[in-house]
C-alpha cells in the first residue's frame, strides 16, 4: 500500500460538476504496477473516450470507477462518492456495458429487458422497454431467446440493458466490437441522442480511432499506467505536430509539403501556378497519427 | 418504496420466469426423463426383495429414499452448477450493477432451484408409484412429513451449494467436486440399502451428514411402522431428523452470505473476461 498523503500525481484542480474525479490513482497486482498515478476528471454531460494499448490498465480503471475493483491508492469520486464505499442508490445511477456477457441466454430480449429495468423502479422509472427495443433496433428480435441473437444484436441489448435505468453515468467497454457499419453508425446515433438529450456523462473505451474521435468530445489516454494525453482529438494533434501535409499535382508530377499555415501555402501556390495545379488535398494528423505518435513516444 | 423489499419482490419474479423456462426446456426435461428411467429401472430390480427384518418391498423402501436424495442433488448440485455456471457468463456480475442486483438474483436462484427440483421430484414419485402402489396408502400426516423434510432438505443443502460454488473457481471443478460428495454420501447414507448392514464406524460418519436424515425422514412418511425395524435402533427419530438437518441449514445460512458476498466483491469484467478465455481453451 502507498502511503495515502503522497502528493497525488497529474493532480488537476477539484470542478464543482465533475462527475468522475481521479487523482493518484495507483494499482499493484504483487509486484506489478498497473496504474501509476493515473489523474483526470470528467465533468458533467461530458463524452470521454479513454484510449490505450493493450495492457495499458483501461480496463483496471475503468473497473476502479464502476465499484467492482478495489485500489492501492489515490483518491477516486464518482458521482461524488468513492466507487469502493458505493451503496445501492449510487449504483442506480450507474450503467455499466461491458466487453464480455453471455448471461440469461434463456431469456427472452423484451422479457430480460424489463425485468432488470424494474430494479431502478425504486429510483426513477426506467425507460419503457419497447421503446428502449427500438431505439437499439432490436424490435423485431423483441421476442426471440438472448441466446438466439447474432453476437451484433446481442451487444446492442447489453447497451439496452445498460442504459434502461436511465444512468446519469454510463460506463462502455468496447461497446462497438463486432458490429456491423450499419450497426455501428446507430449505435453512434444513439450515444449522441443520450449525451444531448439526457445529458448523460458517458466514458467509452474503445479501439477504433475513428469512433473515438466521432462520438468524444475529450480524449484521454492512458499508456505505461499514466494519462499521458487529455484533450480534444483537435488540442490533441496540435500537441504533437502543428503542420498539416499539403499534396497536389502539377504537370503531371507528385508534390507533398508539410507546413503549419495550409491555407497561406495554398494560396501561394495558386498565386504562382494557378490552373496548372491538380488533385489538390490538405490533410491534418487524423487522431489515429496522433494516437501512434503519442504512444509510440511512450513507449521510448 | 422501499427498494429491498422491492429486489425481494422482483427475485420472486425471476424465480417464476426460470422455472418457466426450465419447464419449456428440452436440456432439464430430458434431465428429469433420465432420472426417472434410471431410478425406475433400480426399483424394477428391487420389488422382489424384502427389506431386512421385514415383509416391506426393498422397492418400497427405496424409492422414498431416492426422493431424499434428489432433494439433496437439487439443493446442493443444482445450487452448485448453476452458480459456477453463472459465475462464468457473467449474470453475477449483471446483478452486481443493478442497484439491490444480487438481492434479486439470490432470492430468484433459491426459487428456481427449489421449483425445478420439485418438478423432478414430482415426476419421479409418479413413476415410482406405478412400481410401488402400496405408496398411494400414505395418510395425511405421512404427505406433511413428505413436506417437512423438503422444506428442511432444501435449507440445508442449497447454502452449502452456494457455499461450494462461491468456493470453486470454475463449473468443471464445482461439478466434480460436488457430485463426489454427493455420491460418497449417497453409498453411504442408507439411499439404496439399509444403513443397519453397514459397518458401525460407516454408520456413526453417515449420520453426521444430512443425506442420511433426509432419508430417513422421508422413509418415515412414506414407510410402515413395521418397516422401521430395519433402521438404527427401530426408530424413526423424528425430533433428531429434525435436529440435525436443522443445525445444517443454520450453519449453512450462517456461513453463506458472507462467502457469497466475499465472492461477488471479487466478480468484475475482467475476471469474467479470463474465465470466459479458459473455457474457450478447454472447448477447442
Amino acid at each position: 500500500m502507498e502511503a495515502l498523503s503522497e502528493l497525488p500525481l497529474n493532480a488537476e484542480p477539484a470542478r464543482d460538476d465533475a462527475v468522475i474525479e481521479v487523482s493518484g490513482l495507483r494499482m499493484n497486482y504483487g509486484p506489478r504496477e498497473v496504474l501509476n498515478g493515473v489523474g483526470f476528471s470528467v465533468g458533467a454531460g461530458e463524452v470521454i473516450a479513454l484510449l490505450g494499448p493493450n495492457g495499458a490498465g483501461k480496463t483496471t480503471t475503468i473497473e476502479i470507477l464502476e465499484g467492482f475493483r478495489g485500489r492501492s491508492a489515490g483518491q477516486v469520486r464518482v458521482l461524488g462518492q468513492d466507487p469502493a464505499q458505493g451503496g445501492e442508490a449510487w449504483r442506480a445511477r450507474i450503467g455499466v456495458v461491458l466487453q464480455s456477457w453471455r448471461d440469461h441466454g434463456r431469456w427472452r430480449v423484451r422479457e430480460l429487458l424489463r425485468h432488470l429495468g424494474r430494479y431502478y423502479e425504486p429510483y426513477r422509472a426506467p425507460y419503457p422497454t419497447d421503446e428502449l427495443i427500438e431505439a437499439v433496433g432490436l424490435t423485431e428480435h423483441a421476442g426471440k431467446r438472448v441466446n438466439r441473437l447474432s453476437g451484433g444484436q446481442r451487444r446492442r441489448l447489453d447497451v439496452a440493458i445498460g442504459i434502461v435505468g436511465r444512468p446519469e453515468l454510463l460506463f462502455l467497454d468496447e461497446p462497438t466490437a463486432g458490429f456491423d457499419p450499419q450497426a455501428r453508425r446507430d449505435f453512434h446515433d444513439l450515444v449522441h441522442r443520450l449525451s444531448d438529450l439526457d445529458s448523460t456523462t458517458i466514458l467509452l473505451t474503445t479501439h477504433d480511432l475513428d469512433e473515438a474521435e466521432k462520438l468524444a468530445a475529450r480524449i484521454l489516454i492512458l499508456s505505461g499506467g499514466r494519462i499521458v494525453a487529455d484533450g480534444s482529438p483537435d488540442q490533441l494533434a496540435r500537441g504533437v505536430s502543428r503542420d498539416a501535409q499539403v499534396r497536389w499535382s502539377r504537370d503531371g508530377e507528385l508534390f507533398v509539403h508539410a507546413t503549419e499555415d495550409a491555407t497561406r501555402f495554398v494560396q501561394g501556390l495558386f498565386a504562382q501556378y494557378g490552373d496548372a495545379i491538380e488533385d489538390l488535398e490538405v490533410r491534418r494528423a487524423t487522431l489515429e497519427d496522433t494516437y501512434m505518435a503519442i504512444v509510440r513516444k511512450e513507449e521510448r | 418504496m422501499n427498494a429491498t423489499t422491492h429486489a425481494v419482490k422482483l427475485g420472486l419474479a425471476r424465480g417464476w420466469i426460470e422455472f418457466r423456462h426450465s419447464l419449456t426446456s428440452s436440456t432439464d426435461m430430458y434431465f428429469n426423463a433420465f432420472v426417472a428411467v434410471a431410478f425406475v429401472v433400480v426399483l424394477y430390480f428391487q420389488r422382489e426383495v424384502k427389506l431386512p427384518g421385514t415383509d416391506v418391498s426393498l422397492a418400497a423402501a427405496t424409492l422414498p429414499s431416492m426422493l431424499a436424495l434428489l432433494v439433496a442433488v437439487g439443493g446442493l448440485v443444482g445450487t452448485v452448477g448453476t452458480l459456477a455456471v453463472e459465475r462464468e457468463d457473467g449474470t453475477l456480475l449483471r446483478a452486481k450493477a443493478m442497484p439491490h442486483g444480487m438481492t434479486g438474483y439470490l432470492i430468484g436462484r433459491i426459487v428456481s432451484t427449489s421449483t425445478a427440483g420439485l418438478v423432478t421430484l414430482v415426476i419421479v414419485l409418479v413413476a415410482g408409484l406405478i412400481l410401488v402402489p402400496s405408496m398411494l396408502g400414505t395418510g395425511l400426516g405421512g404427505w406433511l412429513m413428505f413436506a417437512w423434510v423438503i422444506v428442511l432438505g432444501l435449507l440445508a443443502t442449497l447454502p452449502l451449494g452456494a457455499i461450494v460454488g462461491s468456493l470453486t473457481s470454475n463449473p468443471q471443478a464445482a461439478a466434480g467436486f460436488s457430485m463426489l460428495t454427493i455420491g460418497a454420501l449417497t453409498s453411504t447414507s442408507g439411499i439404496f440399502y439399509p444403513i443397519t448392514s453397514m459397518p458401525e464406524w460407516l454408520q456413526v460418519v453417515s449420520q453426521i451428514f444430512p443425506l442420511y436424515w433426509l432419508g430417513l425422514g422421508m422413509r418415515s412418511a412414506f414407510l410402515p411402522d413395521s418397516a422401521v425395524a430395519a433402521e438404527i435402533g427401530q426408530s424413526w427419530r423424528f425430533f433428531e431428523t429434525t435436529g440435525v438437518l436443522a443445525l445444517w441449514a443454520v450453519a449453512g445460512l450462517l456461513l453463506a452470505p458472507p462467502i457469497l458476498r466475499r465472492m461477488a466483491k471479487r466478480e468484475s469484467g475482467s475476471l469474467v473476461q479470463e474465465r470466459r478465455e479458459r473455457a474457450m481453451q478447454r472447448v477447442s
